[in-house]
């Protein structure tokens, strides 16, 4: 049975490592759904959030081949109940008296904000659960998009669990 | 004390105990060649005729020493020469260190002369690779790229070595032989459950792969068959592991698998594998296979895990640990009816034998086996290319001790046999066995001038039947006969061609002027070349049909059906 997953992996902070991991999925045959990569508190590594979506054996699989690469220093799944899940999107529209209104009272609703106002085009900002990126996004699509991105997931667990807290 | 890098790459390899290493220079490792040069009383640099031989020729040494094999080649096309070699390391877990030099870092993204991003194009047939932009890095990595060629499931690493980088100076200082990385233990529980398994059953099957080849576990395999009173079947790449005359082996299950060893395989009802990965050439269809059985699995590899087929227990870390802990706890126990069942067929296989024998077109390799069984030695390694005559190998060749049979298991590499079997030759420096097709020959033949340039004691057993044979066995199973592209008409004259390199070369259609040709070569020098002539509608029999399982096991083929 298909269902998304969030996987975090610590790497060393090198050159060329994101290619390592993302060549691996392509090897494999795995697809990725958003993948982010960044700095943490230790400079000797980055942080990089996967989310798929995938059967429990493609997990599996993927956390072991992950836990191969010689550069891939720790691999966890977040657990789905208490993952904290964000995205953010800065999507750019069409600026015209027909949408306006709509637009800037959707952002408020959303608790989006507004980070550039033109003429022709209105550009907002939205953080928060991919599905709430996503339901704006379903709001917009009538009233004119003009241009979009989305940073794709970062995640972190509730509480005290940490990446390093317990072994996998 | 200050050494260049070139200095430094030669004194790392010597000092992780290296004493052969194979390649071909080039405009981009010339200084590591003059380091070579200068060191040629403490490091043998063999020079082959081609890089991808040298890579074959570093993974046969490997294979047959259990050292880690070291090859070098120059920038851009010597080192895309190479990739063939690692691959085939890669898919069947060698530890191999390959060297490249590359442009100097200033010309490094500009498409210079003979540059190309090796560390990109290895990156997926390598354990790790490197590319070494500081000097001061340049020895650690050396080491640590041999640490990881060896450790837990060995494979090939790459360090990639700018220009500029071989010539600026550094502090070096020689250190020991890195040791392999500590293995993880299984878990006390995942034991427990397999001991649990095993006690249990009633038809216990152990299936041994090339991990507990590369970890000489022969004995500790026997131990425990003895002790639970089973048998023991082989994976291709476990070949050689358990000696051929040992009363419980099976030999090789799977596709071109001994019938009793595939037939137990099915009607076992525990499979216990150790270092196997159950490969699609194994298993057939895995919907099907052994789902009679309960299995375990221990491996070093996670990743083998639940990989190809679901488990019941698996035990990761280190085998040597999981299999001595399970045959400490395991009860003993005689199970007399399995024994009984197993005779069985090794009875059916004999007769199945029988009438393939006497389906034959002509000269049957079986008895081309027959005569190399009886004239090598113990210690006489057969490596092979890829093909017919390699599944005859694997089914006909009779083996007293580990690691004497060298073959391309997972990538299937026709042209594999020449550099493999000169590493190995090298390696033991015993006279080494190659068993090769017309086919496979051709790609790489060009390593009969480093075998006789270096007087490499090799007796190539060239069987040729004028067609790719394994391409034609299908064509003619499968394709309705149609021959496309597998016919070879190429009136090359193997004997003349062995003359022209400086080997001997001879040529025979039958087992007995064989024997006679075999025996002799085995007591010469140098290197011999025998030509047999085989019949072209001659097949690799049992098979299992593609996509198959071993309910389609086609044993024999009348004579008046191909």
């Amino acid at each position: 049975m298909s269902r998304r997953y969030v996987i975090a992996v610590y790497v060393d902070n090198k050159p060329g490592v994101l290619t390592r991991v993302s060549s691996m999925f392509t090897r494999r045959a795995f697809n990725i759904d958003t993948l982010t990569v960044g700095e943490i508190e230790n400079p000797a590594y980055s942080r990089i959030t996967i989310s798929l979506s995938g059967d429990e054996y493609t997990k599996n699989q993927i956390v072991a081949q992950l836990n191969k690469l010689h550069n891939v220093q720790k691999v966890k799944v977040l657990a789905d109940e208490s993952a904290i899940r964000r995205e953010l999107m800065i999507i750019k529209m069409k600026n015209n008296p027909h949408n306006r209104a709509e637009i800037m009272a959707a952002a408020e609703v959303y608790k989006g904000k507004i980070i550039d106002y033109s003429v022709e085009t209105i550009s907002v900002e939205v953080t928060g659960e991919p599905v709430k990126i996503d339901a704006f996004i379903e709001l917009m699509k009538p009233l004119g998009i003009l241009e979009m991105c989305r940073t794709g997931i970062v995640a972190i667990e509730r509480g005290s669990e940490t990446m390093f807290s317990q072994e996998i | 004390m200050k050494l260049t890098g070139s200095q430094i790459v030669t004194e790392c390899l010597i000092e992780q105990g290296v004493t052969d290493v194979f390649g071909y220079p080039g405009g981009q490792v010339l200084n590591i060649y003059d380091a070579l040069y200068k060191a040629g009383d403490r490091i043998n640099h063999i020079l082959t005729a081609h890089e991808q031989g040298a890579a074959h020729a570093a993974d046969g040494y490997a294979r047959a020493t259990g050292k880690v094999g070291v090859v070098i080649a120059t920038s851009g096309p010597g080192a895309t020469n190479l990739v063939t070699g690692i691959a085939n390391a890669m898919l069947d877990s060698v530890a191999m260190v390959a060297i490249t030099g590359n442009v100097p870092t200033h010309l490094i993204g500009k498409d210079s002369f003979q540059e190309i991003d090796i560390t990109g194009v290895t990156l997926p047939i390598t354990k790790h690779n490197y590319f070494v932009k500081d000097i001061n890095d340049l020895a650690p990595c050396l080491r640590e790229a041999f640490q990881l060629a060896k450790s837990g499931r060995p494979g090939p690493v790459l360090v990639d070595i700018p220009k500029d980088v071989q010539l600026a100076v550094t502090e070096f200082t020689p250190e020991g032989v890195v040791p392999r990385l500590p293995e993880r233990k299984s878990r006390d529980k995942r034991v427990e459950e397999a001991v649990k398994l095993i006690n249990e059953c009633e038809r216990p099957y152990i299936y041994v792969g090339g991990g507990a080849g590369s970890r000489d576990m022969a004995e500790d395999v026997k131990a425990l068959c003895e002790k639970i009173d089973g048998c023991i079947g082989s994976s291709f790449m476990g070949l050689s592991l358990i000696d051929s005359d040992y009363e419980s082996f099976l030999g090789m299950q799977g596709m071109h698998g001994h019938y009793a060893s595939s037939m137990a395989n099915k009607s076992a009802d525990l499979i216990i594998g150790i270092g196997v990965r159950f490969s699609d050439r194994a298993t057939g269809n895995t919907a099907k296979y052994c789902k009679g059985a309960k299995i375990i699995q221990l491996d070093v590899d996670r990743a083998e895990i639940n990989k190809n087929i679901m488990v019941d227990v698996a035990l990761v870390g280190d085998l040597k640990d999981s299999l001595s802990r399970i045959l400490n706890a395991v009860e003993k126990k005689e199970r007399p009816e399995w024994k009984a069942e197993i005779e069985e067929l090794k009875k059916e296989e004999s007769l199945i034998e029988k009438e393939n024998l006497g389906n034959a077109r002509g000269l049957h390799p079986k008895y081309i086996f027959d005569a190399i069984n009886k004239h090598k030695s113990a210690d006489t390694v057969v490596a092979t290319d890829v093909g017919q005559h390699q599944m005859w190998a694997a089914q006909f060749t009779r083996f007293e001790k580990s690691r004497k049979f060298i073959s391309s298991g997972g990538l299937g590499t026709m042209g594999y046999g020449m550099g493999a079997a000169i590493g190995s030759a090298i390696g033991t420096g015993e006279r080494t066995v190659l068993i090769t097709g017309d086919g496979s020959f051709g790609m790489n033949l060009n390593e009969l001038a480093t075998a006789v340039t270096y007087n490499v004691p090799l007796t190539i057993v060239l069987l040729n039947n004028g067609v790719l044979g394994m391409v034609h066995q299908w064509q003619n199973l499968f394709f309705g006969k149609r021959y496309s592209n597998s016919v070879l008409d190429r009136r090359t004259d193997f004997v003349k061609l062995a003359e022209a390199f400086g080997a001997k070369g001879v040529r025979t259609d039958n087992a007995e002027d064989f024997e006679k040709l075999f025996s002799e070569s085995m007591k010469s020098e140098g290197v011999t070349l025998i030509e047999v002539l085989i019949n072209e509608d001659e097949f690799v029999l049992p098979m299992l049909p593609p996509g198959g399982s071993i309910d389609d096991i086609i044993v024999s083929i009348p004579k008046e059906d191909n």
